[in-house]
């Protein structure tokens, strides 16, 4: 099977680079950082990986609170963490 | 807008594609609505090498005529035999004569110093994060808990380069006795474990051993694991831990359908305590992706009226339900664990609320109402779930405070959104309408 070009969004402003098919979940894990702030300032990342837990929920292209494991990244795509 | 079926499946999963494909080939109208961007549930996630069966599933279901509705979440049943999903561009109501519920199940979490850091994660939850794109080659695992997804986990995590440092599994090796005993009836589970053990060849797995901290500035650094009396440190990227599997029963509870020790009570035909309403897979037991399939097809032929058919592969489900009560022994949670969260440890990571806030209260509804626990986003399904291990709370009464939306949904996804209009784009909950209704 032929590879696809890789696709670009936008993560907190910083460009991520990710394969076709990847998460949006996982294109913030690769791009480093948490995906929101807990009620008590605490840093927090994906926990379920299946749209349970919302511990990844994140603004994307101006839609606030999508879990991010539950979409697939697009071309230009505009993701932030809060 | 409102669209009708003979047939609504819920979830997408091996039950579900099973359900809806077994109705359609018998001439019924069918729809199969599932939240996820793909069908294939948790267990056949989107990856380059699926299993033979569920390629071969997710063909027929391809070839069928079964109207795939994915990316849709249900969220109310506003009326009998009609179910509300919202999705991206929001609310559709779809109406039905038979339901086919296969919501499958989540993981249990439970809480230890740490397990709110930046990269804890469940097993299957890290597992959907690599099948999702993460790279995890060269990364340190350790993988914890309890149950055959952690082998199954640190498998294919090894095979994608991963250094799993250590395989840590709850139960002690006396329990698996019984266990591998009732292997032998299920051919391809045990060559599935074979296959699961060589991939992981090499690392060390402790059985008696679980994380008792985890800790790092930021995102998780370092793992301490106890086995005994022994206590010992592990440097690793990534902690995947999961204490077996918990069945979603947000919906049948939504539904009135009766629920038996935290599973969906369905008679041999595995149709619920409502008529017309059917369940299948692991809400009605957790005995994966085999015997789902087997349900999925009793459910899909008896919702379709073909009742002699589904009696015959009735009787080949309770020859297997032996490795389902197997299943359930071997991940028995060890009573210790319990003592894993201090006072300051969270339970509920929504609105954070500690251990020690809880510890007091003497009920789901009580802790509710006086901490806020459950009631953020996640609606209790993590923290309700380890409450009922960590305070033996009753989980029918954490069943029973079961409202709609059964997930927060847009304000304006919502009908009468108006009430709500000062919210904006924000999300509702069950818990948000309810004090909205009181004010």
């Amino acid at each position: 099977m032929p590879e696809l070009p890789p696709l670009y969004l936008l993560v907190n402003d910083v460009p991520v680079t990710v394969a076709p098919g990847t998460t949006v979940a996982s294109a913030i894990l690769i791009a480093g950082i948490p995906t929101r702030q807990s009620v008590t300032g605490e840093p927090r990342g994906p926990l379920c990986g299946m749209g349970i837990c919302f511990e990844c929920r994140v603004n994307i292209d101006g839609v606030q609170h999508q879990r991010s494991c539950q979409v697939l990244c697009t071309e230009g795509m505009k993701v932030r963490t809060t | 807008m409102t669209e009708r079926f003979d047939i609504l499946v819920v979830g997408a999963g091996p039950a579900g594609i099973a359900a809806a494909v077994t109705a359609a080939a018998a001439g019924k109208q069918v729809a199969l609505v599932d939240d996820n961007p793909a069908a294939g549930g948790q267990i056949w996630r989107s990856d380059s090498k699926r299993p033979t069966t569920a390629r071969t599933w997710l063909e027929k279901l391809a070839a069928s005529s079964v109207v795939r509705l994915q990316g849709w979440r249900i969220v109310d049943s506003p009326s009998r035999g009609v179910l509300r999903a919202d999705g991206k561009d929001g609310c559709r109501d779809l109406e039905y004569n038979q339901l086919v519920m296969a919501t499958d199940a989540r993981e249990r979490f439970l809480p230890f110093p740490g397990w709110t850091l930046p990269n804890v994660m469940g097993a299957g939850g890290l597992d959907a994060m690599v099948r999702g794109g993460l790279p995890i080659a060269d990364k340190r695992v350790v993988v914890a808990g309890t149950g055959p997804l952690l082998l199954a986990v640190a498998a294919h995590l090894a095979r994608r380069g991963a250094k799993i440092v250590a395989i840590c599994e709850q139960a002690p090796l006396r329990r698996f006795i019984p266990f591998l005993a009732s292997l032998c009836g299920e051919s391809a589970k045990a060559m599935q474990g074979i296959d699961y053990v060589r991939s992981t060849f090499g690392s060390k797995i402790y059985l008696g051993c679980w994380p008792v901290a985890a800790s790092g500035n930021q995102k998780l650094e370092t793992v301490t694991l106890r086995r005994g009396e022994r206590q010992w440190e592990e440097r690793c990227d990534f902690l995947a831990c999961g204490f077996h599997l918990v069945p979603n029963l947000e919906l049948p509870a939504l539904m009135n359908c009766r629920i038996d020790k935290g599973f969906v009570a369905v008679d041999h035909l595995l149709q619920t305590s409502i008529c017309g309403v059917f369940c299948a897979g692991e809400p009605i037991g957790i005995g994966g992706v085999e015997i789902a399939l087997l349900e999925g097809e009793i459910a899909g032929l008896a919702a379709a009226g073909n009742t002699d058919a589904a009696i015959r592969l009735a009787q080949r489900r309770t020859r297997r339900l032996g490795f389902v009560r197997a299943l359930a022994t071997v991940t028995e949670l060890d009573p210790r664990l319990k003592e894993l969260a201090t006072n300051a440890t969270l339970v509920c990571r929504c609105e954070d609320v500690s251990f020690g806030r809880l510890r007091h209260h003497d009920s789901w509804r009580e802790a509710k109402l006086h901490t806020r626990c459950g009631m953020g986003a996640c609606q209790g399904r993590i923290c309700g779930t380890a409450a009922e291990f960590l305070f033996d709370w009753d989980s029918g009464s954490i069943f029973s405070s079961v409202r709609p939306p059964l997930f927060p949904v847009r304000v304006s996804s919502l009908g009468h959104a108006d009430t709500l209009a000062d919210k904006g784009d924000s999300l509702a909950s069950a818990d948000m309408l309810a004090s909205k209704e009181t004010e």
